[in-house]
């Protein structure tokens, strides 16, 4: 119903391709330099099939790139397209950073309290 | 005295819908409950630095709502709320989360998890943000998109003073 249609309107985006779990080693290889389709399959353990489907995933959202050389296709990893992605992590980190900040000062006070009673705990 | 400092909070992405917080702190973990489930002490760090909490109401039980609201140093007005779903104290807290910033935003409440595991006299702190649908996890990216540009104003203006 209307959830199926709602995931199959996430698929193309950033933030979905990198959640996929298979999808995110395979960047990780990526990574490392560009790779032909069959060192993805070799090194990763999955069916061709499957990583065809995810490459084609991370394809959509520009966050990995093919070429052709001679008869093989090599993919390599386009960081940019993954940037509003790691934008975002980090300046959520840094808002909950300061907050736990924040809450260390709190436990801190609550902790000698707690000592100076004596009491309870 | 030591320096309290735990490190800083870790983000990742577990799946297409869920955001996972992770810290740890110097404190067993009944203290760090009573942080986050008592009002006055809610108004003392979830501010980030970038304001102060106008209001922070919770009302402990199973089906009893959560607000906090916060404005920041220029004036912007957020306000969050929720209902708690399951409660075992000092251990884990489910709740309800709206962004109260965006159109239909009951429909895209997401379900928090806080889940505290102690050792040694030290606290693992995690909380879970699950969204239901896309709309509600890019509301929630937004809201921390407005945070990050916040960072950059709150930057521009530390320059700007040291340049006086």
């Amino acid at each position: 119903m209307i959830s199926g249609m709602a995931r199959a309107a996430t698929t193309a985006d950033a933030f979905n391709a990198v959640a996929e779990p298979r999808r995110r080693l395979i960047l990780d290889v990526l990574a490392g330099g560009e790779r032909p389709v069959n060192d993805l399959v070799r090194e990763l353990g999955l069916g061709q099939p499957q990583v065809s489907k995810h490459l084609r995933v991370l394809r959509e959202v520009g966050a990995v790139e093919v070429r052709d050389h001679g008869r093989q296709r090599l993919y390599r990893l386009n960081g940019p397209a993954l940037k509003p992605i790691h934008d975002w992590v980090k300046s959520y980190e840094s808002l909950w950073s300061e907050r736990f900040d924040q809450l260390d000062v709190v436990l801190d006070e609550l902790k000698q309290k707690e000592e100076g009673d004596g009491s309870d705990e | 005295m030591a320096v309290t400092s735990s490190g800083t909070a870790t983000v990742t992405l577990p799946t297409d819908t869920q955001i996972l917080i992770t810290r740890e702190f110097d404190a067993p973990r009944h203290l760090v409950y009573r942080a986050w489930t008592t009002p006055e002490l809610v108004k003392r760090w979830w501010h980030a630095n970038r304001g102060e909490v106008t209001l922070a109401e919770i009302d402990l039980r199973v089906g009893g709502m959560w607000r906090y609201v916060s404005r920041s140093d220029d004036g912007l007005e957020v306000a969050f709320h929720g209902e708690y779903r399951e409660i075992v104290p000092n251990e884990r807290l489910v709740s309800t989360e709206v962004y109260e910033g965006i159109p239909d935003a009951e429909e895209h409440a997401a379900l928090d998890t806080l889940t505290l595991t102690e050792s040694d006299g030290r606290t693992t702190l995690t909380v879970l943000v699950e969204h239901s649908t896309k709309e509600g996890r890019d509301a929630h990216i937004n809201s921390g998109m407005e945070a990050g540009m916040q960072d950059a104003m709150d930057l521009l203006e530390e320059v700007a003073v040291s340049l006086r």
